[in-house]
């Protein structure tokens, strides 16, 4: 049985068993686990978040007959698109739901949320339902070969990443076909696509011999997928670079290495355990003379909201002690600070300072 | 100064005396219209037949008479109306009939403690003057007392100087019927149809007195029936003495004066209601008076005495025997014969007691139906079966219901007005004597006693309301949810078809089983749902009178 046909079956069990409540003259329900930070945890051994057993239920009740049934039409369409061996975006999904009447979605993040639900509740990731995101996944350069596919021809189609000048290559928003090959020594997760475009414009993955790779904010699932596949296939450490303030820690970075807390039922395959946090650190602050700014009130309020409900936070005291620190100069540093001591300072001091020397990462 | 001249001097002086008096009455009463009700043409005409009826109804009642009465108003043109009142009571001996329906003050009512319509004896006479004033002429009345006697009649004015009655064209004829009266007044007035209408009083008189049979002609000659909805005549309320605690100053000195008590004891204990002679004794300790000294030879200070002790000694409330209510039961059924609602409540209050005077309240709620929802309530007050058609933002019926907070009933209220919404709030005041604002007895007197009564009755017939309101409240939600569920049902069908590669007729019996059950899963309900034809008392026709707009009226008035 193919993997799409195991996703379909999945499907057609769930909406039996809801027929079959029916026929017999019970309540119909949908049990999908509840997606949010206080129902995850923090898997030590595994390095991940995991979602917990809380659920919510939704059946013939004024609260929730809606969404069940708009769950079921999600179901039926995700159906088609698996029969048909068709993808919609999320954003297409949403459009298609305008033809349902009453049960239309009003906004995309409720049919977002509906398709989150069906993920937790089949325990598959949405592009193999059929759903693809619409946003795309993040820039790589450097000592990578990317084997992918020619749509038409079926035919393998190698992509050098060493090749775009100073362009580069852009992760699809399905990854699960591609294949790789490398030589590199590590991975650089950068957020900013500033930092990124400094480095590959000087091509500092050839001096290093690295793959570069810009985040642009939050890792989506496919630029999540797309590092864990490389690195686990190819073996390689991955380093990651933010900016110094919450949320280049908490949402970047932490995304990036446990997955989120409202994707937690699929975060097994979309996040990268073996990554590691060279900076920017609040030590670095000091050590490299940075100039910096003020936090601001938000970064105050997410620096005490980490601490005290992100379980990946909690379970590591070099993490609170970081955040402790920065909470205490109340400052907070850039990326593109290190311009301050010279233009190329960054790769010709900073990171490889940093990559040798482990005791001044980040967990 | 002779005996001659001192003789003289006296007569001059009585004659003085008792033409300031008359004076005093008939004059001021013809400059003062207004107190007695004649404060507009309108207003004239519907206290004319009111004061007639009135008299009418209570005359029937002492006799013990079911009530048949003819009301007919003629347009003579230019204003003038002739109203035309006829009862089957017991008549009026000859002699009396000058005095009832020509002479101010003069009345059986004025002095007796006793639940009646009439109390002052102004009244009808009143409407003779006015009459007489307006349009020159005098009243006609007829009468007879018995099968065997013939009716008298004649025609009667008032000297409004001296108060006293004219009689002219005076004598006796066949009249076929065995007894009752009839007058005749022409007036200068205005008819209208609508509220504060004669239509409407006639019509609430009805509701209220359901014994009562009227036949009414208007001034368009069209005639409207009220049939008697009860043979019973409602319990003859008994007559009682004045009771110590609403004993003013003014009237202690006169009952002193005229009772043939020879003590103080005696008297306290006959001319009063609850006094017993040892309650007589305990008031004569406390004012420190002896019981056997002679009324008449007591001063001012001693009556101001006999208050105070009064006023600090426990007497034994008056009884009740001496009212008669309507009813609970026949209030709310004439209630529902006049508004359809989908729910109705009447309370009936113990009796209560106000300045020795002893009350009873009683009240009736209609709710919701075919009254307008955005409306201020429908107040209707009644008065010892009289319905109240003026002042009612005066009157202490509607400060006592414009002090309750009805939000708490389910209704709409901003604080110290007449609640908002498809209300009809019904109040009937019974007593020995009604403390009205003005002559014209159009508003109650706020007196705390009375009320507080008014409260309690209406926060009694509130909370049965509350229940309802809330229960029809509760429905309306579930109702919007279980339609909400329903809305979306289909879309379940929809995707389980879709899904399951089910045919129409899989999606239909889905949908079918899905009913059965969100029945199951919400129960029943019962339906709240307004039911137009539930009320078989209600009676379109009756409802419509009394109720015509005005400005249609006049519209139809120029065609």
């Amino acid at each position: 049985m193919s993997e799409e046909n195991q996703v379909e079956q999945k499907i057609r069990v769930i909406a039996e068993s809801v027929h079959k409540a029916i026929q017999k003259t019970k309540a119909p329900e949908l049990e999908t686990p509840i997606r949010s930070l206080s129902n995850v945890a923090f898997d030590k051994k595994e390095g991940f978040f995991k979602i917990q057993k809380k659920t919510k239920r939704r059946t013939l009740t004024a609260s929730t007959i809606k969404t069940f049934a708009q769950t079921l039409r999600m179901m039926a369409l995700s159906e088609q698109l698996i029969r048909s061996e068709d993808t919609a975006t999320k954003r297409e999904a949403y459009y298609v739901s305008k033809n349902w009447g009453d049960a239309r979605f009003s906004e995309q993040p409720e049919s977002d949320s509906v398709m989150d639900d069906i993920e937790a509740m089949l325990g598959v990731n949405r592009e193999r339902m059929g759903f693809v995101p619409g946003d795309h996944g993040g820039s790589v350069a450097g000592e990578l070969v990317v084997i992918d596919r020619d749509f038409e021809t079926k035919k393998e189609l190698k992509i050098d990443c060493t090749k775009f000048g100073s362009g580069a290559y852009t992760i699809p928003s399905s990854v699960e076909h591609l294949k790789f090959e490398t030589k590199a020594k590590f991975i650089l997760a950068i957020e900013t696509q500033g930092a990124f475009e400094r480095l590959n414009k000087h091509q500092y993955w050839k001096k290093s011999n690295s793959i570069l790779i810009a985040m642009s904010g939050v890792p989506t699932r496919a630029c999540r997928r797309f590092i864990r596949k490389l690195s686990d296939e190819k073996k390689l450490p991955v380093f990651v670079f933010t900016d110094g303030d919450p949320y280049g820690f908490g949402n970047i970075y932490r995304t990036l290495k446990v997955g989120s807390g409202n994707a937690a039922h699929i975060n097994e395959f979309f996040c990268v355990p073996q990554a590691k946090f060279i900076g920017v650190t609040p030590d670095d602050i000091e050590k490299y003379d940075l100039p910096t700014h003020p936090l601001k009130e938000v970064d105050v309020k997410k620096i005490k909201d980490l601490l005290k409900n992100d379980p990946f936070i909690k379970e590591h005291k070099e993490w609170q002690k970081a955040l402790q620190k920065m909470a205490k100069n109340k400052m907070r540093v850039e990326q593109q600070a290190f311009a301050a001591h010279g233009l190329n300072h960054v790769m010709d001091v900073y990171l490889p300072e940093k990559i040798k020397d482990p005791k001044s990462w980040l967990p | 100064m002779s005996s001659e001249q001192n003789k003289e001097m006296k007569y001059k002086a009585q004659e003085l005396a008792t033409k300031q008096r008359d004076i005093g009455v008939a004059e001021f009463f013809a400059r003062n219209r207004h107190l007695l009700g004649f404060d507009n043409k309108r207003k004239a005409l519907l206290t004319t037949i009111k004061e007639a009826v009135d008299n009418s109804i209570d005359a029937c009642e002492e006799a013990g008479i079911l009530p048949e009465i003819s009301v007919e108003i003629i347009d003579m043109g230019n204003d003038r109306f002739r109203v035309i009142i006829e009862d089957n009571g017991p008549g009026i001996v000859k002699k009396q009939i000058p005095n009832i329906f020509a002479k101010l003050l003069y009345g059986s009512k004025f002095h007796s403690l006793k639940q009646s319509r009439g109390q002052q004896g102004i009244g009808i006479s009143a409407s003779v003057m006015y009459g007489q004033l307006t349009t020159g002429r005098a009243a006609k009345v007829i009468s007879k007392i018995g099968k065997n006697e013939p009716a008298y009649y004649c025609d009667l004015k008032i000297d409004t100087a001296k108060n006293k009655p004219e009689i002219s064209n005076e004598g006796t004829r066949e009249w076929n019927k065995d007894h009752g009266t009839k007058i005749q007044i022409d007036l200068e007035g205005s008819y209208q149809r609508g509220s504060q209408s004669v239509d409407e009083y006639l019509k609430e008189t009805a509701v209220v007195n359901p014994h009562v049979m009227i036949i009414y002609t208007n001034p368009k000659a069209e005639q409207l029936i009220f049939p008697r909805a009860t043979e019973e005549l409602p319990k003859q309320a008994e007559e009682i003495k004045p009771h110590p605690y609403g004993v003013e100053f003014g009237v202690l000195l006169k009952m002193m004066e005229l009772t043939e008590a020879k003590t103080l004891q005696q008297f306290l204990t006959t001319e009063f209601s609850k006094v017993s002679p040892r309650v007589a004794k305990e008031i004569c300790e406390h004012a420190r008076l002896l019981p056997n000294q002679k009324p008449k030879k007591l001063t001012h200070e001693d009556a101001e005495k006999i208050i105070k002790a009064i006023k600090e000694i426990k007497i034994q409330a008056p009884s009740a025997e001496c009212i008669s209510p309507i009813t609970a039961s026949l209030l709310e059924k004439g209630v529902k014969k006049e508004v359809n609602a989908e729910f109705y409540a009447s309370v009936t209050r113990p009796p209560a007691v106000y300045r020795g005077n002893p009350f009873q309240i009683e009240v009736a709620l209609a709710y919701g139906g075919a009254q307008a929802k955005d409306k201020t309530c429908n107040l209707m007050r009644f008065a010892n079966r009289v319905p109240l058609l003026f002042q009612q933002g005066a009157c202490g019926v509607t400060k006592a219901v414009s002090s309750i907070n009805w939000k708490s009933y389910g209704l709409n209220q901003s604080s110290g007005h007449l609640p908002v919404g498809p209300l009809t709030i019904v109040v009937h005041i019974s007593s020995v004597w009604v403390p009205f604002t003005s002559e014209s007895k159009e508003a109650i007197a706020h007196y705390p006693e009375i009320l507080a009564e008014i409260k309690l009755a209406l926060q009694e017939a509130g909370r049965s309301l509350a229940k309802y309101t809330a229960k029809k409240q509760r429905v309306k939600h579930e109702l919007k949810k279980r339609s909400y569920i329903q809305k979306y049902m289909s879309h379940v069908a929809i995707g389980l078809k879709e899904l399951l590669d089910l045919d129409r007729g899989d999606e239909e019996e889905i949908l079918q089983k899905l009913e059965i059950i969100l029945e199951q899963k919400r129960g029943k309900i019962d339906s709240m749902e307004f039911d137009p034809t539930k009320n078989t008392e209600y009676d379109e026709e009756w409802a419509k009178i009394g109720k015509e707009d005005h400005k249609e009226d006049e519209s139809g008035e120029e065609q």
